[in-house]
């Protein structure tokens, strides 16, 4: 097993944040502001934070602010709560937050929520856990989660949940390993986690090991390096992560790295992109990898953000 | 890129990637300048088109394409005509069908189809085949089963039909697990409504039990069938909410001491009850979190107490409206002070049907309890609490008690499985048939070959079979599982040691009960206090020190312990111990508690004077996973006074301990032990000493 190759992946992902014309850049150029949320987390984790040139990407962030308050994935591109939150995260990364017009975000947010509690993505109306996630990760990230109401948003994500324990979409929609971190998050942000059945969950969770150490995030799927993330925090969570081997999913992620050129990837010897590069990262912060900042499970931001975001006493 | 090969591009391929992303490219800026000048001309139309179809993420498109569309539709030419806003419209679907060519997984995509279908002047005809040859493509799209369950709904097609469906889709391949769970999805709702065919529903889950044995005979590896056949179980297993104990328990005779007055506390924990005030925590706990219990669904009948003036609170870890153990308490007035008063108590659940189940499982008609409590007359002189001392945990400080003596008292643990039902009419024939048949099944199996899901499946069923055996009311003492299950979850551990600590979870759960229901085991774990200068406590002693506990259970037979060795296990959390609340000295040293938010349970435990907690991990970890488990600003539920008690704090001083202060806050302890963890350093220290005013001794120090 070869170690985490620090270096490589900090010039990795400085990389590809300049570069904008090569196919891949232009293919994701709708989620650019997902992805510098991806990139700089990462540093952060790495403790590389201070090789960005904060006041650029700030600038640039506020760039992709819409009218209506919410955020699009690139300037010029439609706002929508997916970028949104990225927008927030990447703000508090910096201690920025104060740059927004902090009522103004948040009643986009709020706007969003429907008569029965659960939100929509933009003003089109997708449905879908996930938003439910960003609306109140966002919204407690700014201290507004009285803007909407909570009630209804959990009840929501409490119809979602399966005879398996998990969490889909939409009521009646499969258990998967992603949408079950939007609602368990969204469960932890708000003190709702008694809704989760701990044992239940936990036990199909830790069963999407498979044999390599990797994750997968359904039954019978293929082990990703992005559900090193998705399944891993979901049982931090409910505090179940040792029913996993966690030395064998640390081996698994550090195999999936391109130790030639950094970048991590889905699986061993793949092509490397920044959204695996950063759930591999952010994998083995909650694996405890040793030199790496903790994460924080449920706001997905380093634990030292989120202390100073959240908690009232400044270290 | 998901499932891409990592290689380097050869020049060719590199010249290609070049000119399809300046093509993109340019479509991309044409597009933008389209949709920012609100545009929508059939040109520009055909550039979005363009667009979408070779990159289907592109969401702002898919977005242009709805505000064209509206467009359009108003335009004076089209108004109301019913075949040009067709034509709109059935541009857009073929639009959405190409774009799924491209990425079949396209939230964007799926969604636009949708809006558009939702308008109403489209056809819903076609969407089952096309559904069904994406479908074919990919069985597990998850996209595709929801798009299915929307058209499903739109076009009002029955439950059952969709039922067979998944019947096909299962025989086609029984690996695939989203038709397994769109299965449960439907029969759950078929059950609910009692459709025809699909009630009582005994009959529904035999045919159900043989359908998804097919698929575990033919492939017992495959995780799929599995997950669907604990769904059974577990639909089997819960018949109703039951009252399973409570403290004091049924039938018994409690005498409270006011004022230390015993002098004799070699007194059975069954029989006397020492209090500072007098006032006795009454405890009920059901087989499974309930809610809304309050003076309005639990009736007590006492002389001198106002059932409706009781408050009831939820005894659960994480807070909850929603717990299996509810508490009050009794306050006995001191009018009859002069002399010794016994009070008789009957506590009866006002049950309406879904009063307080919250999984609206029925439950018995109504189930009560008795017990009697005696109050002795006050005494002038106090005992003085000053002079109390530490307690030792060391072997040394425990003897084993008269055999008699705790036979005597053992019986009233005994007592309690025995009394748990009262009235209850429901028929467990069947459950128990059905899992003794899926027992044989499951063994049938394990005979040909070696099942990892197999064998638990196996553990599983006995501990079900027990469960409903005592439910049923029969009495379990000479045919309880344990000794197998125990066995099972070891062979699992060698066989499976990626999931070692699960196993080793679930074993503790099995060990406990296992002690707990067999008197011989349990007598072993009595033990007596020693030191008669100790007179606060009572001194009969549960020692379950040494077992390698990962996790406890067995609360509901354990709500009278008082002294509790839990030290030299494994254990990361105190989940369970919230219900104790008659425990004054709990003692888990040498165990794997992680951090302080694990001690969040015994913010619960009023009575709590002495806790070890020395020699854990505390500390020692970059990750809490106890973090969101407990009550803090995290996760909004600090109760709302953090910011005003955290001035009364230096803030500096809380904020690297913040965990500390959200637990210890609460707790009046006399003696604590923390020494042997990482965090604990000369600051740690003094932050307690702060924080617990009543607190005597430390790590044993002295420390006032």
């Amino acid at each position: 097993m070869g170690e985490l190759q620090v270096e490589k992946h900090t010039k990795y992902i400085l990389a590809v944040e300049k570069r904008k014309d090569d196919f891949e850049s232009v293919v994701m150029e709708h989620l650019r502001l997902n992805g510098a949320y991806w990139g700089l987390t990462t540093l952060d984790i790495l403790g590389k934070l201070d090789a960005v040139d904060q006041d650029e990407v700030i600038s640039w962030v506020m760039q992709c602010q819409h009218e209506a308050g919410g955020f699009g994935g690139n300037i010029g591109h439609d706002p929508h709560m997916l970028y949104t939150l990225s927008a927030i995260q990447v703000l508090a990364l910096f201690d920025k937050l104060h740059v927004l017009d902090v009522d103004k975000v948040s009643s986009y947010i709020a706007g969003l929520q429907n008569e029965d509690g659960s939100f929509s993505g933009d003003m089109w109306g997708e449905v879908d856990t996930r938003f439910s996630y960003i609306a109140i990760c966002s919204l407690a990230l700014l201290r507004q989660l009285d803007k909407i109401d909570v009630g209804k948003a959990v009840k929501y994500i409490v119809s979602c949940k399966n005879v398996d324990g998990g969490f889909g979409c939409t009521p009646g929609a499969e258990s998967h390993a992603g949408q079950i971190f939007c609602c368990v998050g969204a469960l932890a942000i708000t003190g709702s986690l008694h809704h989760v059945d701990k044992d239940l969950l936990g036990w199909w969770l830790c069963e999407r090991q498979v044999k390599s150490g990797g994750l997968n995030g359904r039954p019978e799927k293929l082990p990703d390096v992005c559900y090193s993330w998705w399944v891993l925090s979901s049982l931090i969570m409910i505090d179940r992560v040792h029913w996993i081997d966690k030395e064998k999913l640390a081996k698994f992620i550090l195999d999936c790295q391109d130790t030639e050129k950094g970048g991590i990837s889905d699986r061993p010897d793949d092509a490397v992109d920044v959204f695996h590069t950063y759930f591999g990262v952010a994998g083995l912060s909650l694996l405890e990898y040793s030199g790496l900042k903790p994460i924080d499970p449920a706001y997905a931001l380093p634990v030292s953000v989120v202390n100073k975001v959240i908690l009232p006493c400044r270290p | 890129m998901h499932g891409r090969p990592r290689k380097a591009p050869t020049p060719e391929e590199q010249e290609a990637f070049s000119v399809k992303a300046s093509k993109l490219r340019s479509l991309q800026s044409q597009f933008l300048q389209f949709h920012h000048a609100k545009i929508y001309t059939k040109e520009a139309l055909d550039v979005s088109a363009k667009l979408l179809e070779s990159n289907p993420e592109y969401y702002t498109a898919w977005n242009y394409r709805k505000l064209a569309v509206q467009h359009n539709l108003n335009l004076p030419e089209v108004d109301n005509n019913e075949e040009s806003v067709k034509s709109i419209l059935d541009e857009e679907l073929r639009l959405v069908e190409n774009a799924l060519k491209r990425n079949f997984k396209s939230y964007g995509a799926w969604h636009h189809r949708k809006w558009v279908l939702s308008k109403g002047h489209s056809s819903t005809d076609k969407e089952l085949l096309l559904l069904g040859k994406f479908q074919k493509a990919d069985s597990r799209n998850f996209h595709a089963w929801n798009y299915r369950r929307f058209v499903t709904t739109l076009k009002n097609i029955p439950n059952e039909k969709e039922l067979e469906y998944t019947t096909n889709m299962i025989y086609d391949n029984f690996s695939n697990y989203s038709a397994w769970h769109n299965r449960s999805v439907l029969l759950s709702h078929l059950l609910k409504e009692k459709a025809k065919g699909y009630s009582p529903k005994d009959n529904v889950f035999t045919e159900e039990y043989e359908f998804v044995r097919h698929a575990l005979f033919t492939d017992p590896d495959d995780q799929s069938g599995w997950f669907y056949h604990l769904w059974l179980l577990d639909q089997t297993v819960k018949l109703e909410t039951l009252l399973v104990s409570s403290w004091p328990p049924h039938g018994s005779y409690l005498s409270l001491s006011v004022d230390g007055s015993f002098g004799d506390c070699s007194l059975s924990p069954f029989t006397s009850l020492q209090t500072n005030t007098r006032t006795l925590p009454l405890i009920l706990y059901f087989s499974e979190a309930v809610e809304n219990i309050c003076s309005s669904t639990v009736v007590i009948e006492c002389e001198n107490i106002a059932s409706n003036e009781l408050v009831w609170r939820s005894l659960s870890g994480d807070g909850a409206g929603s717990a299996q153990a509810w508490l009050t308490y009794l306050n006995f007035p001191e009018e009859h002070a002069h002399s010794e008063k016994a009070y008789q108590v009957k506590v009866s659940l006002v049950c309406s049907q879904g009063n307080f189940s919250s999984t609206g499982v029925h439950h018995g008609d109504s189930s009560h309890i008795e017990f009697s409590v005696s109050v002795p007359p006050r005494r002038s002189e106090h005992v003085d609490l000053k002079n109390e001392g530490k307690i030792s945990w060391s072997d040394e400080s425990f003897c084993s008690h008269d055999t008699q003596f705790l036979e005597s008292v053992l019986v009233n643990l005994f007592h309690l499985e025995r009394t748990k039902i009262d009235e209850t009419v429901v028929d467990y024939q069947w459950n128990i048939t059905t899992i003794n048949n899926e027992i044989s099944h499951c063994r049938e199996l394990l005979s040909t070959m070696n099942c990892k899901i197999g064998k638990l499946t196996l553990a599983r069923l006995l501990m079900a079979h027990d469960t409903l055996m005592s439910n049923a009311g029969t009495s379990l003492r000479n045919v309880s599982h344990h000794a197998e299950v125990l066995q099972l979850y070891d062979d699992l551990k060698k066989m499976d040691p990626a999931h070692l600590h699960y196993y080793q979870d679930e074993y503790s759960i099995v060990l406990l009960k296992q002690i707990i229901s067999n008197q011989e085991l349990l007598l072993k774990h009595c033990r007596k206090y020693r030191d008669p200068s100790f007179p606060r406590i009572n001194n009969f002693c549960m020692r379950l020190n040494n077992l390698s506990l990962s996790r406890i259970g067995s609360m509901e037979q354990l709500l009278w312990v008082q002294v509790l060795d839990l030290s030299h296990n494994q254990l990361k959390t105190l989940e369970g111990l919230e219900v104790m609340q008659l425990l004054s000295c709990l003692n888990v040293s040498y165990n794997k508690l992680c951090s302080f938010t694990a001690l969040e349970p015994l913010k619960l435990l009023r009575s709590l004077k002495a806790l070890d907690i020395s020699y854990n991990e505390i500390g020692a970890h970059s990750i809490d996973t106890r973090r969101y488990l407990c009550s803090s600003p995290l996760n909004h539920r600090s109760g709302g006074d953090w910011k005003t008690e955290e001035s009364e704090m230096h803030c500096a001083e809380v904020a690297g301990y913040w965990e500390a202060y959200a637990i210890f806050k609460d707790l009046n302890l006399i003696q604590l032990d923390v020494i042997g963890n990482a965090v604990s350093d000369k600051k740690i220290k003094s932050l307690l000493i702060k924080l617990l005013p009543s607190l005597k001794w430390l790590d044993g120090e002295s420390c006032r």
